[in-house]
């Protein structure tokens, strides 16, 4: 592609992002991302089944740090997050627009929409436990408090249709709770995800925390659902066969599943809700006696 | 494990604070669950029969009333040796206990009424208070020695404890235990006024390394006096001290237990914890004066299959 | 024990309870016959005595209990969430008045002893639809959204465990929710679900809301794979919760699991030590280990591990094995020969690799199915004993040296349903639970349950919660 000025521009090496490092996949292996009207764009990696155990060996490293952090901490990051990417508008809009066939206006929207999902996300971090915790109020001499925790290692298929703002609204509540992920880019738009990644690296999120994979759908997905190291699976971005598949291999480690929204679609622009932030948290329950001041003052 | 194990623990005031302190520590929950939950064993028909009897046998039956009379004292003596006269298969009491200065009267009493083996209990030191100088204390115990008690019921300085002066304390043990010459010693803590259950353990080393014959809960003169759980905790610490040391130390509750079915889960208290070594007058007693009539009352009902009433037992 | 002091037998009596020879299936507000009229017996697992003659249910009864569930979800997800909610509390005072027969009819059917049925089962179930009763008409304060729906007709497959415990911890909140319901109970303990059916006449509870299904494995499976069933909530063993979820996959069927576990209590060497040794007992040896959020691993400090095992060793001595209707009994029977048969192989497997085999003097009772409260020292992370759930009274007794190593060796677990913790080290209590990977970590106490507080595994322990706020979730279409 040349640009105005006759000068044979610099095109970019899409790569992968594994563990905070952007390596090409391990097969060597490419296949060609046109844009909605079929004209190639660039190369992008065709992961194989070694490179989905990689990442989930480096979400695994990473979950003890970034679940470990304090929320605050958490929601910090994710706000950087949207500051870089608000400072790359330009980039995801012509990515967007590529992929996805938008005019350049419609394709400011989605990016504008994607950064503010970032910034909603980074408010829930230190609020989520307050929302869905608190104290049980139990019959009998005890402390009982019940808080949410991240589930662990999430593999999520993004949404196929919405490379970007569909990408970031599946991806920032499962990591903005404390988990981490392993993202299937969409197959046919990986290039935005991909760009992200680029994003991520340099917004102080830790290596590892994300992972993005770019090839096919069902050849990357279906080691991820068969994982054991695996936690959760969201299947958003998976047809109602494959998705079907990859559920039943889930549960051979009884993975937590979000099943895909249907065939019509998701406005992806809507009010996000709770829904997503919820779905990979476990409740874990603590109770303590709580005695008495002295031995004539028991409750029990 | 010999006494002498736990020899250096008394060799400092700091020594023997960092080994109380050094204890297990006291879920005030979990104890009195446990406690709760040995309180729902249900003791019926020979076992019962059992329960009452070796109830009976172990009650210093007591009074200790600014009120007391020789005349209040000899009726609590024949109540002892004679607790059901209409029937004489009714055992005696183990002891009863008085003021030091009602000691002579009980002793004549008693062996006016032919008893040679109800022992007479005497509190002494100041009780309920404690709060005199040591020698006072000590004046106190050798004048109820001198009357002919047989043991000696002892209060601790809770002051000193509280203020955690657990030398003070220990050493106005020994000097009390020597002051009882043969006269068996029990302690009482006060536990109501120790408050807390870390405490009561701590007490109940510091009772046993001092010499305590017997551990004992409270003087009855305070709000809480003895509970499942108290009980419970000091039943464990006598249990934990002879397997330590080899010394086996008696534990009396004291003040409250007033029927049947409390003096029973005490018993089953004893069984399942320190086990049925304890089971016996020289190693279990209870502090209790109302408690006796209930027992009898329980004793009538089983033997008859009636219930009985407040008439016909004796209201001595 | 042998003392002086030995306590005279003191049996429940069992005349406050009347067992009919026979039972039918509850479909529809009525008692009926199997389809094809298969009947299967149900007998007392401390003396195998026939207890009674239960309808088994079959493809058809599931299909006709689906029916008759589906036609009562209209009208009862209809009612005002008020009249729901009196349901219940009228349901809940019932279980209140008839809790002495329930429980001695508990006690014959799954061998647990009285004083469990008694004190903790059915105290608990009462007030678990006394708690869901509540939330029948604030379901739109309960953070699901102003006005969240039912999802329909529920689908309950419970365990043989806790049967009416289970079954309240299913029925109470879907029916809060507005969902019916149809539920299995265990082939081992089918009574007290059927007289819970009795219990919903006695409540005038509208027709179909709640149908009981007693069978074996293949009506549960028809259960699950009913395409009009919405909702799927198994309680039970990890593989079966594996085919389930295997069976709903790529259907809208919402799904909760409650599995199985191998909870690890931890004893630091600050520990209170006498409650600790209570609390390892209550952990294990309650309902005879059969128990999902059992602390079958005991994790005991190396510095304190000869004290702690002594004393153990010593409170397992006074355990009192035997009748489950006797009052003073701690240890009743295990549920079935099957479940048997497991704990036998699994404790034969702990021998043979290596692990030593502790029990106290106990004598078994010669009918019955029966297993003595059984203790494996020398256990490490790689033994059977430690790994695998054996849902029996045999506890695995493993050692570590510092906080971390206790956490990764109690983490070290496909399950992550239960773990507890003993220290009086307040900051080392919240930093252990707080790394533990488990849904209900317990500190200084163990095995306690209520109504209010959420109850559920991480890892192959499950998911979903049942009970508190948190179990209203697996009822509604959130």
């Amino acid at each position: 592609m040349s640009d105005d000025h006759n000068r044979l521009s610099v095109f970019k090496t899409y790569k992968l992002y594994v563990g905070g490092k952007f390596p090409r996949s391990e097969s060597g292996r490419v296949y060609e991302v046109t844009d909605s009207r079929d004209k190639w764009l660039a190369n992008a990696p065709l992961s194989s089944r070694k490179d989905a155990r990689d990442a989930v060996v480096a979400a695994r490293k990473a979950f003890g740090g970034w679940s470990g952090a304090t929320a605050y901490l958490r929601g910090q990051i994710l706000y950087r997050v949207a500051e870089m990417m608000e400072g790359r508008r330009g980039q995801f809009v012509r990515e967007v627009a590529d992929a996805e066939g938008l005019s350049k206006s419609k394709a400011v929207e989605v990016v504008e929409a994607a950064v503010d999902r970032w910034v909603w996300y980074a408010g829930w971090t230190d609020k989520v436990s307050q929302v869905l915790g608190g104290a049980n109020p139990v019959s009998g001499p005890f402390f009982n408090l019940s808080t949410p925790e991240p589930t662990g290692v999430v593999a999520v298929v993004a949404p196929q249709e919405s490379s970007l703002l569909g990408l970031v609204s599946v991806l920032a509540p499962v990591i903005a709770t404390g988990n981490t992920a392993v993202v299937v880019a969409s197959e046919k738009a990986p290039l935005p995800a991909l760009s992200l990644a680029e994003v991520l690296a340099t917004s102080d999120v830790p290596g590892g925390v994300v992972n993005i994979l770019s090839g096919r759908t069902a050849e990357i997905a279906t080691p991820l659902a068969a994982h054991q190291d695996v936690n959760a699976l969201d299947l958003t971005g998976a047809g109602p066969e494959l998705a079907r598949d990859l559920e039943v291999a889930a549960a051979d480690n009884l993975k937590r599943v979000v099943r895909p929204q249907g065939a019509d679609g998701v406005d992806w622009s809507a009010d996000p809700g709770t829904g997503r932030l919820t779905a990979f948290l476990e409740t874990k329950t603590v109770w303590h006696p709580t005695g008495s001041l002295g031995v004539s003052g028991s409750a029990y | 494990m010999p006494t002498n194990a736990l020899a250096d623990v008394t060799a400092s005031d700091s020594t023997l604070r960092r080994f109380l302190h050094g204890l297990p520590g006291v879920d005030a929950v979990g104890l009195e669950a446990r406690a709760a939950s040995l309180g729902t064993r249900s003791i019926k028909t020979t076992a019962k029969a059992y329960a009452i009897d070796l109830a009976i046998s172990m009650i210093d039956l007591t009074t200790l009333e600014g009120a007391d009379t020789p005349g209040k004292v000899r009726g609590l003596a024949a109540k002892a040796v004679r607790p059901d006269p209409t029937d004489r298969t009714t055992p005696h009491t183990a002891a009863v206990c008085v003021y030091p200065d009602m000691v002579a009267t009980a002793k004549a009493a008693l062996a006016a009424a032919g008893a040679t083996d109800v022992k007479v209990a005497s509190v002494a030191t100041a009780f309920p208070a404690g709060r005199a100088a040591l020698d006072v204390k000590l004046a106190d115990t050798r004048d109820a020695v001198a009357a002919g008690a047989d043991e000696i019921d002892m209060v601790i300085d809770r002051g000193a404890f509280l203020a955690g002066h657990y030398m003070k304390v220990y050493e106005e043990i020994r000097a009390v235990k020597e002051a009882s010459g043969p006269a068996r010693l029990k302690v009482i803590f006060e536990t109501g006024e120790l408050s807390t259950y870390d405490n009561i353990r701590r007490a109940s080393w510091l009772g046993m390394l001092a010499g305590a014959d017997f551990i004992k809960t409270s003087t009855g003169k305070v709000a809480v006096n003895a509970t499942p759980a108290n009980t419970l905790l000091m039943l464990e610490a006598v249990r934990d001290f002879r397997a330590q040391t080899g010394v086996q130390v008696g534990v009396k509750p004291a003040g409250g237990i007033r029927t049947t079915k409390d003096a029973i889960k005490f018993l089953v208290l004893v069984n399942e914890t320190a086990g049925e070594d304890w089971l016996d007058d020289h190693w279990f007693r209870f502090g209790a004066s109302s408690l006796l009539n209930d027992l009898l009352m329980q004793r009538q009902k089983l033997a008859t299959g009636r219930y009985s009433g407040p008439d016909y037992v004796t209201v001595d | 024990m042998a003392s002086a002091f030995e306590y005279a037998p003191a049996p429940e009596s069992r005349s406050v309870v009347d067992i009919a020879p026979s039972y039918g299936l509850f479909i529809d507000g009525e008692f009926t016959d199997a389809a094809d009229g298969k009947v299967f017996k149900t007998v007392s697992p401390s003396s195998e005595e026939v207890l009674s003659e239960v309808a088994q249910a079959g493809a058809e009864d599931v299909d006709r209990a689906v029916r008759a569930a589906r036609k009562a979800f209209a009208k009862w997800s209809a009612l005002p969430g008020s009249e729901r909610a009196k349901y219940l509390f009228r349901i809940a005072r019932i279980i209140q008045e008839r809790s002495r027969e329930l429980a001695v009819l508990e006690t014959l059917d799954n061998g647990k002893p009285i004083k469990e049925t008694r004190d903790h089962d059915l105290p608990l179930v009462a007030g678990h639809f006394f708690y869901y009763a509540g939330w029948a008409d604030k379901l739109g304060h309960a953070g699901f959204g102003p006005d969240p729906k039912p999802l329909g007709v529920a689908g309950q497959v419970i365990p043989w465990n806790f049967p009416l415990l289970m079954l309240a911890w299913k029925i109470a909140p879907a029916l809060a929710a507005g969902n019916t319901v149809v539920l299995k109970p265990a082939e081992t303990t089918p009574l007290s679900a059927l007289f819970f059916a009795d219990v919903c006449r006695q409540a005038g509870l509208p027709r179909g809301v709640v149908n009981i299904l007693p069978g074996y494995g293949d009506a549960g499976a028809a259960l699950v794979e009913h395409p009009d069933v919405d909702k799927v909530a198994f309680t039970g063993s990890t593989a079966v919760g594996k085919a389930i979820a295997r069976q709903v996959a790529g259907t809208r069927k919402k799904l909760t699991l409650e599995l199985g576990g191998k909870g690890a209590n931890i004893v630091f060497d600050d520990a209170p030590i006498d409650q600790a040794v209570e609390g390892i007992i209550t952990g294990i040896f309650f309902n005879q280990g059969q128990v999902c959020c059992a602390g079958s691993r005991l994790l005991v400090q190396e510095s304190v591990q000869d004290e702690f095992l002594d004393a153990l060793k010593r409170r397992l001595s006074t355990l009192r094995l035997g009748d489950p209707l006797d009052k003073n009994t701690d240890i009743g029977a295990i549920n079935s020969a099957e479940q048997l048969a497991r704990i036998k192989a699994l404790a034969e497997t702990g021998e043979a690799e290596g692990a030593e085999r502790w029990s106290p003097a106990c004598e078994l009772p010669s009918t019955g199915y029966w297993f003595a409260p059984t203790l494996f020292t020398g256990v490490t992370q790689a033994h059977t004993v430690a790994r695998d759930e054996i849902f029996g009274p045999v506890l695995s007794v493993l050692t570590f040296r510092t906080p971390a190593e206790a956490v990764a060796k109690a983490n070290n677990s496909q399950y992550g349903l239960s773990a507890g913790i003993w220290s009086e080290k307040g900051s080392r209590i919240l930093a252990v639970a707080d790394k533990l990977r488990a849904g209900v970590v317990w500190a200084n106490t163990f095995n306690k349950l209520d109504p209010t507080s959420p109850f559920g595994g991480y890892k192959e322990s499950g998911f979903g919660r049942e009970g508190g706020r948190h179990g209203l979730e697996a009822y509604l279409d959130v």
